[in-house]
């Protein structure tokens, strides 16, 4: 069972001085990433990115589980789907203010990832992702059937509301400005995750599971709470995408969606720290693009799924942090 | 008429026999990626797609050739196995030194791919396919009546289930098939040639999941979506079962089609998600599944 | 479906994320439809690229004698709601005038909440729901073809005054089939029939439904309403046929299927089933001539009510443009809309009809048998008509909906 971890090997670094946390390779491309969102705007359509970022998100939450503790769940689409659902109807029905409807609908989805996570991480490997698929299935039906989701219409027309109460976000530039601060507050926070000693466990977990163990370290506990942390971000994500659109509908909780982010992190690299984004933005911008081309879009996900198994398992930023010998 | 729990006896037994015939098809697709499983280390996430292909050809054999059912029933999952072999000697070979995950991503993105062009050839109405002439219609059991190729279904699934199960167990070739998935190097130092074994093994899953997919064929409706529902419920069966034992997702398949069978004549809305909730609880009483070793 | 390079062209210019200044320069005498339909999932037969062949067959008929160019443009919804808003905010901003088809109902809904809030203007035919012309109309959508209040009017009412006076429902276990069973009871009740049980079967994920037909046949009803749509409906007929339900003159009533859906199941499964459709390509002289030009765009693939609905819808929408002139019709799609639903639309399939001021437009429906083989005597020969339902009758009492435009 012993094989190739799932991350894409680091490239030997010497003792770098870090900035924040960050190489500095990493710091420069930070920097190239908050010029990026500012500029984008701009000239690309708002809409558009401000669904990247959204995915953006939960491709980074679902990283922070395969990429930093080497578990994959198959299962990450319901956490999205019910931060979707609870965030919509929060702001519908309750007639809540948008930051209060995210925060509630991660709050739950983090809920969910704790019960989940508790019943999943009894098993592992592949196990463990069967697990969260079937698990995963259990809220699709959930969702179906609930009188609060509005079956297969979904909550429509979910008024994107007025931040803390006064600013109004309609028109979509502000809206913008808003997702892209979620965006670089759950980013940061992962990032602070991953470097504080809480995430040096979870790669030794990831590295050895039976070593870490007999360091001392009760492992399902750690492996538990990155669940949970992995969960309720990935409700952030569907809360805030759900806003975004003003719907919130089945397909955000289908399991081709927790393909879909699977695909997202593994173009853009497993266990690096902007391949998340990047895998995102080529995804999203695929369905767009493709929209004429109908079912050759899967055949298209398909391919790329099959291609960076075979012969990209570092993903795109992964690749060209090897090229350049820096860690991204 | 007799009743147990509220329900007329006759009603209960049909609803009995029905679960066993979807246990049938359980069973085989379990099976199946038990087969693969044990000797590859691979989750055949396509398992459901190959389903799909075997209804299909099947259909194509019928349309395009004129070659009806009982043909079909050797062809299909002959020429599906092969395209299994293919898939296994291009891309899957290349995935055994890597973690295992890396199987599942495989295949879920050769799934994606089936279905796609096969949705993008055939629409997604579905295809008509009969019945053949010498399995139409039903006997009268008392109780209700029961479509001869559903007795069908039952009797050659049990069949195939078996003959697998004693070709791996009882056969020189099963023994080696056991042998190599203990200890792969060790078994080719004895002078056999584990590498196609390994193919072989891999088509012969593969051609176990089209076979399925012939016999349902004539049931259930011939479209491109048909494996992949299907699929998630046999992932959860396998998870109950554990895939330690042929025998075990074997029992398994057959025992949660009844249970779901019963579930929906007691609560019909449930039927879906009872093997997700029994999942759950063997999950907590016995992690490693009911048949599998810790 | 065909991929060509000026396809992607078109397609990378209509739903990319270009500058928004680049598709407008090319706009102004151009009028644009966008037809975003179902490329590569369940509903590819019954809308999908004969939907896309309406349009243009329609676009074609209109010619170019009016002054303005006529440009149909496609995209696959992917039958999920965020890429369907996506997509309509983009075309609306990058001058596309007119969305149409648009099946699936939750995109269905999510696009005319995009058409109102661009005053554009937007014609739903492939979506089921009522509630785009109830509770959430708009009043920047029009609702073509049918809904779910006219199919169970027509299956549920017209069924019982044809003698099936005992219902079982099979029922998706969801908002849409629960809609369509509660409608359908209701009508089945006041025609004087009387409904003996129901079951409801989780969706999606049920592919055996023998049980509960063993359920309904044990019921000693007449009629098996299948209160489900696509691939749950197709697997009920054909386990019903297996178990030779059917043959003991028990009749499945399908509350949602098209032509293409018998095509698939064929006629020695479907036979006797009975189902609603407010068009049929075997109709009339004019039905019958058009599906001839429409066969010579897609060669496989009889139109169907939606199909219809889409030529139909298109081609009024364009008469209206070329009425009001091309700078008129631009700048407001509520103007438009408006002036569409003073108008009568009237063709070749339809004749005439009228819009409501929800949005809906009131046509006949009718209640069709599926043949036998024996009875069937040319392709696609399926349907005979068993009855019908006048327009005034056929749709939801316009007091009834809840709609907010009707009480103004």
């Amino acid at each position: 069972m012993a094989g190739q971890s799932m991350t894409s090997s680091a490239v030997p670094a010497g003792p770098q001085e870090e900035i924040f946390g960050f190489t500095k390779a990493q710091f420069v491309a930070l920097l190239v990433m908050f010029a990026a969102l500012v500029v984008a705007p701009f000239f690309l359509y708002p809409v558009f990115l401000m669904k990247l970022l959204c995915f953006a998100i939960f491709a980074c939450a679902f990283n922070l589980l395969i990429g930093y503790v080497g578990l994959t769940s198959f299962g990450h689409a319901a956490y999205f789907g019910i931060g979707g659902y609870i965030a919509a109807h929060s702001a519908k029905v309750w007639g809540l203010t948008p930051e209060l409807s995210i925060i509630i609908g991660a709050l739950l989805a983090g809920v969910q990832g704790a019960i989940f996570g508790w019943l999943a991480i009894r098993r592992q490997g592949i196990y463990f992702a069967m697990i969260t698929l079937a698990l995963a299935q259990m809220i699709y039906f959930f969702c179906l059937q609930a009188p609060f989701t509005g079956g297969e219409d979904g909550i429509q027309a979910v008024p994107r509301g007025h931040l803390f109460g006064f600013i109004s976000l309609a028109p979509d530039m502000t809206m913008y400005w808003f997702v892209a601060a979620v965006f670089v507050a759950c980013f940061l926070l992962i990032h602070r995750i991953v470097h504080s000693p809480f995430g040096q466990v979870l790669k030794a977990i990831r590295e050895n599971e039976p070593r870490t163990t007999s360091l001392g370290y009760r492992t399902d506990d750690y492996k538990l709470v990155a669940f949970i942390l992995s969960a309720t971000l990935a409700g952030v994500a569907g809360g805030t995408k759900s806003l975004v659109f003003g719907i919130a509908t089945l397909t955000d909780v289908h399991w081709s969606m927790s393909g879909e982010v699977l695909l997202m992190t593994l173009v853009g690299g497993l266990g690096t720290v902007f391949g998340p984004m990047i895998g995102a933005a080529v995804i999203v911008a695929m369905q767009n693009y493709l929209a004429e081309m109908g079912a050759w879009v899967t055949v298209i996900q398909g391919v790329i799924f099959i291609a960076c198994v075979l012969a990209f398992r570092r993903g795109i930023v992964g690749e060209i942090g090897n090229l350049l010998r820096v860690r991204l | 008429m007799d009743e147990i729990f509220g329900i007329p006896a006759p009603l209960l037994f049909g609803q009995l026999l029905l679960g066993l015939i979807n246990g049938a098809f359980y069973a085989m697709l379990s099976l199946g990626l038990a087969v693969i499983f044990g000797l590859l280390n691979i989750i055949n996430f396509s398992h459901g797609a190959q389903f799909m292909m075997g209804a299909f050809v099947a259909w194509m054999l019928l349309h395009y050739l004129g070659i009806g059912y009982w043909w079909a029933l050797i062809l299909s999952p002959l020429l599906v196995g092969l395209t299994g072999v293919i898939l296994e000697r291009t891309m899957i070979c290349r995935l055994y030194k890597l973690d295992h995950l890396y199987g599942l991503l495989l295949t879920f993105g050769i799934s994606l791919i089936i279905e796609g062009i096969f949705r993008n050839q055939y629409g997604s109405s579905g295809m008509p396919y009969r019945i053949p002439t010498q399995l139409s219609g039903a006997w009268d059991l008392g109780f209700m009546f029961m479509p001869v190729y559903r007795g069908w279904v039952v009797v050659f699934a049990l069949f195939t289930c078996i003959t697998t199960w004693l070709v791996i167990e009882k056969t020189r070739l099963g023994a080696y098939l056991r042998a190599a998935t203990e200890n792969a190097p060790l078994v080719q130092a004895f002078g056999v040639n584990v590498p196609r074994m390994i193919t072989l093994t891999y088509g012969a899953g593969v051609a176990l999941a089209a076979l399925a997919g012939v016999l349902a064929a004539p049931i259930y409706s011939v479209n491109p979506q048909m494996g992949t529902n299907l699929i998630i419920v046999v992932f959860a069966v396998v998870v109950i079962g554990g895939m330690g034992s042929i025998l075990g997702s074997v029992l398994t398949g057959f025992g949660l089609g009844i249970v779901e069978g019963l579930t929906k004549v007691f609560y019909p809305e449930a039927s879906a998600t009872v093997i997700f909730i029994i999942m759950v609880i063997v999950l907590l009483a016995r992690p490693a599944g009911l048949f599998g070793r810790a | 479906m065909q991929l060509s390079r000026r396809n992607m062209l078109a397609g990378a210019a209509a739903t990319g994320a270009l500058p928004l200044s680049l598709a407008r320069a090319q706009a102004a005498n151009t009028v644009r439809i966008g037809v975003m339909t179902d490329m590569s999932g369940m509903y590819r037969d019954n809308t999908g690229p004969t939907s896309v062949a309406a349009a243009r067959e329609s676009a074609a008929e209109f010619g170019a004698s009016h002054g303005f160019r006529v440009e149909v443009i496609e995209a696959d919804h992917q039958n999920r709601p965020d890429v369907g808003v996506n997509l309509a905010r983009q075309w609306y901003d990058q001058g596309v005038d007119l969305i149409m088809d648009v099946p699936t109902s939750s995109v269905g809904l999510a696009v005319s909440g995009v058409a109102r809030e661009k005053n554009k203007s937007y014609i739903c035919v492939g979506s089921a729901t009522a509630d785009l012309t109830g509770a959430q109309c708009s009043p920047n959508t029009i609702h073509w073809a049918y809904d779910t209040y006219m199919l169970a009017r027509s299956t549920g009412g017209a069924t019982v005054r044809a003698g099936g006076d005992t219902w079982f429902f099979i029922t998706a276990d969801y908002a849409f089939g629960h809609a369509l069973e509660r409608d359908t009871s209701n009508f089945v009740r006041s025609a004087g029939g009387r409904v003996v049980g129901q079951v409801r079967t989780p969706f999606p994920g049920t592919t055996d439904f023998s049980s509960f037909l063993v359920q309904a046949q044990a019921s000693r009803a007449k009629i098996i309403g299948l209160a489900n749509a696509g691939a749950d409906t197709q697997n009920c007929v054909k386990q019903a046929a297996e178990f030779g339900l059917t043959r003991r003159g028990i009749k499945l009533a399908s509350l949602l299927l098209f032509v293409n859906d018998v095509h698939g199941l064929g006629l020695q499964t479907a036979q006797g089933l009975v189902c609603t459709e407010s068009f049929y390509w075997d109709m009339n002289d004019k039905t019958r001539a058009w599906t001839q030009r429409m066969l010579r765009r897609i060669p496989t693939n009889y139109p169907n009510m939606i199909h219809a609905g889409c030529y139909s819808g298109a081609l009024h929408f364009l008469k209206t443009v070329a009425a009001m002139g091309v700078p008129a019709a631009k700048a407001s799609g509520l103007d438009l809309v408006n002036r569409m639903k003073a108008q009568p639309s009237d063709d070749d399939l339809f004749g005439k009809a009228t819009i409501r001021a929800d949005g809906r437009r009131i046509i006949p429906s009718y209640l069709f048998e599926v043949k036998t083989p024996a009875e069937s005597t040319k392709p696609w020969d399926y349907y005979k008509l068993l009855q019908t339902t006048p327009a005034e009758e056929a749709f939801r009492p316009i007091g009834e909906g809840g709609c907010a435009l009707v009480r103004s």
